[in-house]
């Protein structure tokens, strides 16, 4: 359903995103995972067609993607990092103009308003100015606004920074339903916890370049499904190991404590990326 | 549809400001008229007329070109920067000629109606003001040359900054200059050839024009729509790959 091609996006003397090639397929939960500045908001952006790439395409069921795909931009909804909701717009008038711009008849307009609204809970807030919203309701209403005109593929740049904990779980809930129903979702995220409960395939990047890709599961397993961490020299190291009787083995001749628990995304993300995630 | 509904967000967007941007309309214009009109003009004589007669055309000329391209520039230039609200935009399905042409009439249309208020107080004013078809037609094309032109620097420039210094270098010299209140026949002749053929003194020229001349009359609508082709054009170039 996408598909990479050599995806490279270069800013002066950076190389952003150094040819990318992968495919994503019908109904997956794709995540894209990667430290701060390993190209993943370049991507998702090359994708939803805001960036133009330097060399390399990206095609959506066949055909390549540029700001005059019309008929193809219609089959997404984008939820960017930024909240770039109008301001001086009410969450209704928001809406409607989505609605509008997406070529959608009145009445189905207001009918998907009133139940987004509603499956959002901001239905109370639906004619107040969304300058006077807060972060997590803004967030809300932009995951609304890109379900509107009921697309095939959503793309989520981190949807739930700036979340409380409970929210991003009724968010997930939301995003597992969605895929559920059929939906391809394409998400970036930070937060490897959430890549490792919704995603059914994930993509690393680092320094602009895709160094894993496979299920959360079979990447915990490639890298080792126990992981033994201990302290040294000041800071917290980790080891890892197929069997947890490995693990007990190795910590048998050390100093100090150790813990040894099951791996987890995060661990492996760290492994492989080598650097430490900061939220 | 789409291009109906960048004209429905501008109208929601206008109604939710109309009373600060009445206002806002009236100031520069009725200060202009109070100074060139009333002041300094009240014991000139332009052409054998009253320069407040003189004077009405060239000020439409000019603050239909300043809010037309303000609007735009600015909306534009802050929907990229700050609010990133120009992202809806680009996502969703709408061409950029499309998107080009929304956001262009629509802020014609605040030049428009910025004429519009500048012809009430002119009836205020008791100015002498031809009201016919050309006027309003030319009224409205200079409105979209600079619609055009605002809607392109604001994709542009990556400043808000460089916004304002693009206004001072090339929009307010030609408030002044483009035969809006002197006649181009008191410039030098190698300066007034050049600003003969800017958007602004086409404009100036056409809007004083009492029919007597149907080749001018001919000419400053056309070299108008040149500009506004060419600046078109450019924007809808430039849209398909801003940021």
């Amino acid at each position: 359903m996408i598909v990479f091609e050599n995806l490279t996006k270069v800013y002066g003397t950076i190389t952003a995103v150094d040819n990318l090639n992968f495919e994503i397929g019908k109904g997956e939960f794709f995540g894209l995972l990667g430290p701060n500045g390993a190209g993943k908001t370049t991507t998702i952006r090359m994708l939803n067609t805001l960036t133009a790439p330097t060399s390399g395409s990206i095609l959506i069921d066949g055909r390549k993607m540029d700001r005059n795909v019309t008929e193809v931009k219609a089959k997404i909804g984008v939820v960017s990092q930024h909240l770039n909701l109008e301001g001086e717009m009410t969450a209704w008038q928001n809406l409607e103009l989505h609605g509008f711009l997406y070529g959608l008849k009145k009445d189905i307009r207001r009918k998907r308003i009133e139940e987004l609204l509603e499956f959002t809970g901001l239905s109370d807030r639906a004619k107040e100015m969304v300058r006077t919203f807060s972060g997590g309701m803004k967030r809300k209403l932009m995951i609304a606004r890109a379900l509107m005109h009921e697309p095939e593929i959503l793309l989520m740049d981190e949807p739930t920074v700036g979340l409380d904990p409970a929210v991003r779980r009724k968010m997930w809930d939301l995003m597992k339903g969605l895929n559920k129903n059929g939906l391809t979702v394409v998400l970036t995220t930070h937060y490897i916890e959430e890549a490792e409960i919704l995603c059914s395939r994930v993509g690393l990047m680092n320094s602009g370049k895709l160094i894993e890709l496979d299920t959360p599961q079979k990447l915990i397993k490639k890298n080792g499904e126990f992981v033994l961490e201990y302290f040294e020299n000041g800071e917290t190291r980790s080891r890892f190991f197929n069997t947890r009787q490995e693990a007990i083995d190795s910590a048998a001749g050390m100093d100090g404590s150790v813990n040894i628990r099951p791996a987890n995304l995060e661990d492996t993300f760290i492994k492989l990326t080598n650097r430490k995630v900061e939220n | 549809m789409q291009f109906m509904a960048i004209l429905w967000q501008e109208y929601v967007l206008f109604k939710g400001k109309f009373w600060s941007v009445t206002t806002g309309s009236m100031i520069g214009p009725v200060l202009y008229l109070i100074v060139f009109g009333w002041g300094l003009g009240s014991g000139i004589k332009v052409g054998g007329g009253a320069y407040i007669d003189f004077v009405i055309p060239g000020i439409i000329a000019l603050t239909t070109m300043n809010l037309s391209f303000g609007t735009v520039a600015n909306d534009i230039n802050i929907a990229r920067l700050y609010s990133k609200t120009f992202e809806e935009f680009m996502v969703s399905p709408v061409s950029m000629l499309v998107y080009a042409a929304g956001k262009i009439t629509a802020s014609a249309f605040r030049g428009l109606y910025s004429a519009f208020i500048i012809v009430l107080l002119a009836i205020v004013f008791k100015a002498g003001l031809k009201l016919d078809f050309y006027f309003i037609m030319i009224t409205l094309l200079n409105c979209f040359v600079f619609s055009a032109l605002g809607f392109s620097v604001g994709l542009i420039i990556n400043s808000h900054g460089d916004m304002a210094k693009f206004t001072n270098f090339i929009i307010t010299p030609m408030s002044f200059l483009c035969g809006t209140f002197f006649p181009l026949d008191k410039m030098p002749v190698v300066l007034k050839e050049f600003i003969w053929i800017l958007p602004l003194t086409q404009t100036s020229l056409a809007l004083r024009n009492k029919g007597e001349d149907m080749q001018s009359m001919l000419l400053h609508p056309a070299i108008l729509i040149v500009y506004l082709i060419i600046f078109l054009i450019i924007g809808v170039t430039i849209c398909k790959k801003a940021e």
